[in-house]
């Protein structure tokens, strides 16, 4: 295993990685905003495709990159479905703030 | 006909089904109309069926299988009906009879509000009573004897808002559940050596085991407890005398035609068992005449005109039990027909009265009435002489035989045929008794109310009844008198297999020939006794109206108190077993169980309650969980290595 990518120790970009991540959940917890909620997700997944092209490079292998390929194909048809979602519920509720989507509360 | 039988047997159970569902949005003319033909339609079929059957020329039953019931295993049992010479005997009887009880209720009951309900019980009533007798099984028959006993106690406590009657049927309910242990022990006994519950398989197959004889008279001891509860022999008839709290028709059917005969019934159906058991048949006898005497002089003191007929019935059933137990089934079965006329118009008759009367029951408040009611009153002597046994009605000629054939059987036959004598000798003067103080001697009644004759719904039934109580005592005669033994040739091919089997291991009771003179002191004895009770009774209660019986000291306190069975049962049993409940209830049941089942409920509730919580509805807080719980794994990986 090559510890160095590009001259760069790969526990570096695993802790960027990993502080990307940190980022995005801390954004989903504690935002309010759809959207802003929206955005912390692809940061997670961005995260997550930073860790798999690392471990790609220096495991010379092409597995990691073809999922994040994937990932990727993923998030832009999860962000076209779930914009239209927040676009709608925009629509209906006049608000992007989650707390106040409750009409399924017990 | 014959292939037509389970209509017989699903008329009836249609009745109830009819009347039962549709409850009162029919009018009671309709529902009275259908629960009546709903009995007496199979009354017709059976006889057509009676006439195919050909029972003096037939031997072998006629199966009729309806559908599998329970199958597990090996074990199997059928809804299945064996048409027989017994089988047809006691359904003529019970339709018969019990199509006139229920066009006689048609007049009785008018007026009242739960008539619909009550026909449509009397039918449940009918059809169990039917499968009971019609069964080829021991399963099926359970099935309709628990019936009856279910059906007893909706139609003794008919009136459920008054308390008497709704404790009368659940003291019928329970006295008969304790006779059922002894069936149900049977049944398992009866599996267990000969592998199957179908009676003819049963009995080829017993016939071929030769140690059947050591268990025979502990299966037929089990089968009699069944008997004394059902049959009401001491020491569990006590529910009897109760039932009558239920409407007059009711006591008509249980008493004469239907549920209190299942007993004796049940005896001849495994004959084949209680022929190779000569001792339980001793105790029977025993007990048998035992009742007979016990409720016979119960009889004398009391004043509700139900209740004297109720304590004959038990004394009737004990001379049954008195024949079955001395092995002259055909006597006991004799004696079950002639009583289902006789006793069957007495209790119609003693409606009759009540109805005339209004409501009235007690004795002491009757009087002079013959003439002013003239059917109800003629049947009713007709009745009362048939039952106190002259001649020729029919009470004579099968409590006679009964008499004879006790007299002939062992060594203790004469002390048996003596206690029967003086049971026939009590039965005669409180019957006497009863026709002297109603209907002739002082007139007691309220006068304010006229006195009617009922309606011909009510009558019509007497006559016919009259006239089998009169006349049906021709079946079968002794043989100084025309010498009839069609009953006896009639019930040769169901009794066949028993005397055969009972010939082999050598337990057959043979009764002596008795040579005509005997038999003809001994049926003059037994007249001359009933007319000795009629004549006491006459002196008594029409010349002197003495009030010697009334006077309520001493011995007679201890009968007119029916011997303080019921205070007696009351303590020996019933508060032992209250205070026991009331203490388990109390304790055990309350503090541990309750609170243990409670407990678990109520622990799932605040665990419940708890976890509700976790449920905001924030999507925040449902992506912190996830958080959470992709953590708590990691942790675990980490730690614990994959």
């Amino acid at each position: 295993m090559n510890p160095l990518i590009n001259g760069i120790p790969i526990h570096y970009l695993l802790g960027l990685a990993g502080i990307l991540f940190s980022i995005g959940v801390l954004g989903v917890l504690i935002r309010r905003n759809i959207v802003i909620i929206f955005m912390s997700v692809e940061l997670i997944l961005n995260s997550v495709n930073l860790v798999f092209v690392t471990f790609s490079k220096a495991l010379s292998h092409i597995n990691g990159e073809t999922i994040v390929f994937f990932v990727m194909a993923i998030a832009a048809a999860e962000a076209a479905v779930g914009l239209a979602l927040v676009i709608a519920i925009f629509r209906h509720k006049k608000s992007t703030n989650v707390d106040e989507l409750q009409s399924m509360r017990w | 006909m014959l292939d037509l039988f389970p209509i017989v047997v699903l008329l009836p159970l249609l009745g109830f089904l009819h009347n039962g569902l549709l409850k009162d949005r029919i009018p009671h003319r309709f529902a009275g109309a259908i629960g009546t033909l709903a009995v007496f339609i199979p009354f017709l079929i059976t006889l057509g069926a009676f006439n195919e059957f050909n029972p003096m020329e037939r031997t072998a039953p006629h199966l009729v299988p309806v559908f599998d019931w329970i199958v597990i295993g090996d074990f199997k049992t059928s809804f299945g009906y064996q048409i027989d010479q017994l089988s047809l005997y006691m359904t003529l009887i019970i339709t018969g009879i019990g199509s006139l009880i229920h066009l006689y209720s048609m007049g009785y009951m008018k007026g009242n509000k739960g008539y619909n309900r009550f026909f449509s019980y009397l039918n449940l009533f009918i059809f169990c009573m039917l499968n009971l007798v019609l069964s080829d099984n021991l399963v099926l028959t359970f099935l309709g004897w628990e019936g009856v006993g279910l059906a007893s106690y909706l139609l003794i406590g008919f009136d459920y808002d008054k308390s008497s009657a709704a404790e009368a049927g659940m003291k019928a309910f329970i006295l008969n559940r304790i006779g059922d242990v002894g069936f149900i022990l049977g049944t398992g006994f009866l599996y267990w050596l000969g592998g199957s519950l179908q009676y003819l398989t049963l009995q080829t197959n017993l016939s071929e085991l030769s140690e059947f004889a050591n268990y025979a008279n502990l299966i037929a001891l089990f089968f009699f407890i069944a008997a004394m509860g059902k049959s009401a022999q001491i020491p569990l008839y006590v529910w009897l005398p109760d039932a009558m709290a239920g409407p007059t028709p009711v006591s008509a059917l249980i008493h004469a035609a239907t549920m209190v005969t299942a007993g004796v019934f049940l005896i001849v159906r495994l004959n084949f068992v209680f022929f190779l058991a000569p001792d339980t048949s001793f105790f029977i006898a025993c007990i048998g005449a035992l009742t007979a005497l016990f409720a016979a002089t119960i009889g004398l003191l009391q004043n509700d005109i139900k209740k004297i007929l109720a304590y004959s019935t038990v004394s009737q059933l004990g001379f049954m039990f008195l024949a079955m137990g001395s092995m002259s089934y055909v006597a006991g079965l004799f004696h079950l027909m002639t009583h289902a006329f006789f006793k069957a118009l007495l209790f119609l008759g003693a409606g009759s009265v009540i109805h005339a009367l209004h409501h009235e029951q007690n004795i002491k408040h009757m009087g002079k009435l013959f003439g002013k009611i003239k059917i109800t009153s003629l049947t009713f002597l007709l009745g009362t002489l048939a039952i106190a046994g002259f001649f020729p009605f029919s009470g004579f000629f099968s409590k006679d035989l009964i008499l004879e054939k006790t007299y002939t059987y062992g060594a203790f036959g004469s002390v048996l045929w003596t206690v029967g004598v003086v049971a026939a000798f009590f039965t005669s003067f409180y019957m006497f008794r009863l026709v002297f103080v109603v209907f002739f001697g002082k007139d007691n009644t309220d006068s304010h109310h006229k006195v009617h004759e009922s309606p011909w719904t009510m009558t019509f039934p007497l006559v016919v009844l009259a006239v089998g109580a009169v006349g049906s005592g021709f079946f079968l005669t002794p043989h100084f008198f025309l010498h009839i033994d069609t009953l006896e040739r009639y019930f040769a091919p169901i009794l066949e297999r028993g005397t055969i089997l009972a010939n082999q291991t050598g337990t057959y009771t043979k009764h002596t020939e008795l040579n005509h003179g005997v038999e003809i002191s001994l049926a003059a004895f037994s007249v001359g006794i009933a007319s000795l009770g009629l004549i006491l009774a006459y002196l008594i209660y029409q010349r002197k109206q003495s009030p010697i019986l009334e006077e309520h000291t001493g011995f007679r306190k201890i009968l007119f108190h029916k011997y303080y069975i019921d205070e007696i049962y009351d303590v020996l049993f019933v508060k032992p077993y209250v205070f026991l409940s009331k203490g388990i209830a109390y304790t055990f049941d309350i503090k541990i169980l309750d609170r243990f089942f409670l407990g678990i409920g109520g622990s799932f509730g605040v665990i419940a309650n708890g976890l509700r919580r976790l449920q905001s509805g924030f999507i925040g807080d449902y992506a912190l969980y996830v958080v959470l719980g992709t953590f708590c794994i990691l942790v675990y990986i980490l730690t614990r290595g994959v």
